[in-house]
């Protein structure tokens, strides 16, 4: 059942800002994010080619299956967008659509990483092995958990609309969760680009 | 209660529009991939691949986050953060001369 679609302009919150405490609260945890994955990264940088003993970047990485993975999480943007579009004009079909696919994309995304992972163990890198293999594990581990959670959120959404529970009136909620899984896309289009493609060229020599 | 003035956002853009946006940032990475394959551009490969995905990164947050058509509140806290994480990054790259 189609409900009337929600206004495109928010009314005024009954707050000091005006805004929406939620939404508020959810763009600065995304900050405070930003500063977490910018050490993780900060802290790759700042150990990149120093590893005393191998496996080295250039002899595990395969950028063709890794850029595979990230068009996927790029896919998965499109629609999670989808999704709160849909809720917004009142199609809740939609929704349920777009929130399924962005979660498959999501597991498709995070069971790519669980897969390349254990092909670095069998190519003998593992957490402790080198600084190469600290550094980079914990840093997509921590960004394959936050996807994880997102998958779970995702999910958690998708079965309280299959209950008839959540109403266009609600769609900030998806937007929050959208907000958040957006963060998580961008956070890879870094990685994917300062850990992987920057090290293209020694492949590919 | 606080009455204040009306929040400054604006319409959602179109799915066909968001299919747009998401078309583009597929071509953008397409070509991120394909450049690091010709040794011509080695020289810049660096700096390129930092412009391309800053493009992606921007392109994520203005329009699918809508931080272009919210209040600008959001954007200060969310680049704020953004940029004191770029800073911190490259004070401790300045620091350990990487």
């Amino acid at each position: 059942m189609s409900h009337a679609p929600s206004t495109a302009h928010s009314a005024p919150e009954a707050t000091s800002t005006g805004l929406n405490h939620r939404k508020l609260l959810m763009w600065a945890f995304l900050a405070s994010d930003c500063m977490l994955f910018g050490s993780l990264i900060a802290s790759y940088l700042l150990y990149r080619g120093n590893s005393l003993v191998g496996p080295y970047p250039h002899e595990v990485f395969n950028i063709p299956y890794t850029s595979i993975s990230a068009f996927v999480l790029l896919m998965s943007s499109l629609t999670m967008v989808l999704a709160l579009s849909a809720i917004q004009r009142g199609n809740m079909r939609g929704l349920k659509v777009w929130l399924l696919a962005t979660a498959l994309l999501g597991t498709v995304f995070v069971g790519g990483q669980y897969f390349e992972f254990t092909t670095f163990v069998h190519e003998g890198l593992s957490l402790n092995t080198n600084l190469f293999g600290t550094t980079l594990y914990v840093l997509t581990g921590f960004h394959g958990t936050h996807v994880t959670v997102g998958i779970i959120i995702l999910l958690s959404f998708f079965v309280v609309a299959m209950r008839g529970r959540l109403t266009p009136k609600q769609h900030l909620n998806i937007e929050l969760a959208g907000l958040y899984w957006h963060f998580v896309d961008v956070v890879w289009i870094v990685i994917f680009t300062v850990v992987y493609l920057i090290e293209a060229p020694n492949i590919i020599d | 209660m606080n009455h204040t003035a009306p929040t400054k956002e604006r319409a959602h853009p179109t799915p066909a529009r968001y299919a747009a946006i998401a078309l583009i940032l597929a071509v953008i990475t397409v070509v991120e991939v394909a450049i690091v394959y010709m040794e011509f551009l080695r020289p810049v490969l660096i700096p390129l691949l930092l412009v391309l995905s800053a493009t992606k990164f921007a392109m994520v947050a203005m329009f699918f986050m809508h931080l272009r058509f919210d209040d600008r509140l959001f954007s200060i806290l969310f680049v704020g953060g953004l940029l004191l994480a770029c800073l911190v990054i490259m004070a401790l790259m300045a620091l350990f001369s990487v």
